[in-house]
């Protein structure tokens, strides 16, 4: 049996439905038919009443969310696409973000949002929002990259206590599979090593983390031995394990497929730099997707993110010097 | 689905009228008191950042306050003083709030409008107008996963808050899901200095209830027996099931935006009209006219609420403001989730 990491978003879902009585989903067509991506195919069926169609109207999702919150619920949101919680932006932040801190009252909601580039997607149904929500203070940023990730991950963050936005990569929907669900899973706010390596710390996370693996196998056979660093959760971001990894092999390259400017990539930067300049060996580097909306065109789009061959000649880069 | 627009124009008696005007002019009374107190604690510089009063929606928002009962979610305004105190919330958690205490239900957190207690029901505002809508259509959405029946959940928005998405949305999320919202607009002629003629170009904000496919009521927000009857009613025919309701409220706000704003673009024609008339005056008249009380006894009335918002007053200015060095600066109810504050230099 084969399990895509669309698959274990559903399954996590069900889970959470079946275990929990507090927890409902609620988004645009995820009822009988099941979610633009099918992420809650069968579940409007299996759980009746608890997985319901919203109108359009990303604002008010967030807000129901939030008030069903607060009288105990747990609420997972479909966003349809990452970019459109733009428009639940304030939801999110000024009322899901600022509740516990002013009033002691937990915001336990996730937002589940289908995130980054696939080819032909263009400029709206293709963005990276994680960095965005980490810069607000009282939301937890999770970015799994991995099928167990997905699946274990939703499921904590179904659990926890504050405001989750939960950001699935829609490349890895389909062609990423493992063999089953996991059944032990590292909390968020752990960094995991995805390979290991003494030459060069390559962080990345979300779909980069297998652009960067691929990176890593193929300067392997070069003799170079890159770790691979899959952050995991983007807020909190897991330092020790970065600065660890950079303390073994003196040198740092951060991936991200967001824009260039702030963000995840300069934040890791910024605190190997002001915490960890005496470990670097040469300077720390850093490669993003480029700052122009995403392209549409498949030929632009490929030239606008990261990939393993941009990556390859950053680390190749980042050796010599 | 009711499409009803119901106009409130003749005022019905009430059953318990005398008691019920009492009870509600006396806590209009009281949030009139505090509200002159919390401007002149303003002018003498004892409250940080602004100050909002309700003058001239105390009808509006007692008749809303005194309609709900426990187990009801309400998420109030900038201008519900009155409707707060009728919902059962302490006169201290008002003066904590405005004068910084730490003992406040915000804690200093957050400050002037922005309190509340949402275990209690009675939710804590952002200032994005609109925004409490659909967050008192998810409390209500709860209520209905857990079987909890009769409860009705309200929030107040002004004339201009009825321009933003969030009413939009909130409101035609609540009518999709036939919630038991009642949504009271206090139309007070102006958002901060904007006239109604540049806000929106409907004859009646009530019309809008038509177009969302939910009962809509008009009164006159002056007339507190015009306000307990229609809001009343709004409030029961939610609670029966009947959908969301709408109610548009006519009348002046009698003070500036906050106590810094002197409302100069006010047109001065509207003071003098009937929209302008003090709701507090109002149902003072009406209370003597009908002989629910006498003069002596207002007196009274007035000077038990000035005791109490002094006792407070004087409560909260011997407490503590917050400590910067004993405060948790973390946002999270997560601890363990918390960075702590990696940045700072020691």
């Amino acid at each position: 049996m084969s399990i895509t990491y669309l698959d274990a978003i559903r399954e996590a879902q069900a889970r959470a439905l079946a275990e929990d009585p507090r927890v409902f989903i609620y988004g645009q067509d995820i009822g009988e038919f099941g979610g633009a991506f099918k992420a809650t195919k069968n579940l409007a069926r299996q759980f009746p009443g608890r997985v319901l169609d919203s109108p359009i109207s990303e604002d008010a999702m967030l807000g129901l969310a939030v008030g069903a919150a607060i009288e105990g619920m747990r609420p997972i949101i479909e966003m349809q696409f990452a970019d459109f919680s733009t428009v639940a932006f304030n939801q999110i932040v000024n009322q899901a973000a600022t509740l516990y801190w002013r009033t002691r009252v937990p915001c336990p909601i996730t937002v589940r949002l289908p995130s980054g580039g696939t080819s032909g997607s263009g400029p709206f149904h293709s963005q990276s929002m994680e960095a965005l929500y980490a810069h607000y203070p009282g939301l937890i940023v999770v970015t799994p990259a991995t099928v167990e990730d997905a699946y274990s991950m939703l499921l904590e963050a179904v659990a926890i206590d504050d405001p989750v936005i939960f950001c699935e990569h829609k490349y890895l929907y389909y062609h990423l599979k493992a063999d089953q669900l996991p059944t032990e899973a590292m909390p968020v706010g752990k960094a995991r090593i995805a390979r290991p390596g003494r030459d060069m710390t390559l962080v990345a996370y979300s779909a980069m983390v297998h652009e960067a693996l691929a990176v890593a196998g193929e300067l392997a056979s070069e003799g170079v031995e890159i770790e691979v660093v899959d952050l995991r959760s983007i807020k909190p971001l897991d330092t020790d394990t970065v600065m660890a990894s950079v303390a073994r092999t003196g040198r740092l390259l951060c991936v991200g497929e967001a824009w260039p400017w702030g963000g995840v990539t300069s934040e890791i930067i910024a605190r190997v730099a002001s915490e960890g300049f005496d470990l670097l060996d040469a300077p720390p580097q850093r490669l993003n997707a480029k700052d122009t909306p995403v392209p549409y065109h498949p030929s632009l789009w490929a030239a606008h993110r990261p990939t393993a061959r941009s990556i390859a000649v950053a680390a190749r880069n980042l050796l010599r010097l | 689905m009711a499409h009803t627009l119901l106009e409130h124009g003749t005022v019905r008696e009430l059953p318990q009228a005398r008691e019920i005007h009492v009870k509600a002019y006396r806590l209009m009374l009281l949030a009139r008191v505090l509200d002159d107190k919390f401007a002149s604690l303003y002018r003498m510089g004892k409250i940080h950042g602004g100050v909002f009063l309700s003058r001239g929606q105390e009808a509006l928002s007692v008749a809303l306050g005194l309609a709900l009962r426990r187990g009801d979610v309400f998420a109030p305004l900038i201008r519900d003083r009155a409707g707060r105190l009728a919902f059962g919330e302490p006169v201290l958690d008002a003066v904590r709030t405005f004068l910084g205490s730490a003992q406040g239900p915000m804690r200093a957190r957050d400050g002037n409008v922005h309190y509340g207690a949402p275990r209690e029901g009675l939710y804590a505002m952002i200032s994005h107008l609109g925004a409490m809508i659909p967050v008192v259509n998810g409390a209500l959405m709860a209520h209905r996963f857990k079987g909890i029946q009769g409860t009705v959940g309200a929030t107040c928005i002004g004339d201009g808050g009825t321009s933003t998405g969030a009413f939009h949305e909130g409101l035609n999320q609540a009518a999709v899901e036939k919630l038991p919202l009642v949504l009271v607009v206090a139309n007070n002629q102006y958002a901060y200095s904007t006239p109604n003629q540049r806000q929106f170009a409907c004859a009646s904000l009530a019309d809008k209830a038509v177009g969302y496919g939910i009962a809509g009521h008009r009164i006159d927000g002056t007339d507190l027996t015009a306000c307990l009857n229609a809001v009343g009613e709004a409030v029961a025919r939610a609670r029966a099931g009947l959908g969301p309701q709408l109610v548009e409220a006519n009348l002046l706000r009698l003070c500036g935006h906050g106590e810094h704003d002197d409302a100069g673009y006010i047109n001065p024609k509207l003071k003098t009209a009937s929209v302008g008339r003090d709701c507090l005056k109002v149902a003072e008249k009406r209370l003597i006219e009908q002989g629910w009380a006498d003069a002596a006894t207002m007196a009274q009335w007035r000077s038990d609420a000035a005791h109490q918002v002094e006792e407070a007053v004087a409560t909260v200015q011997r407490e503590p403001g917050p400590d910067p060095y004993q405060e948790d600066w973390c946002a999270l109810a997560s601890k363990h989730l918390s960075e702590g504050q990696p940045e700072t230099a020691t």
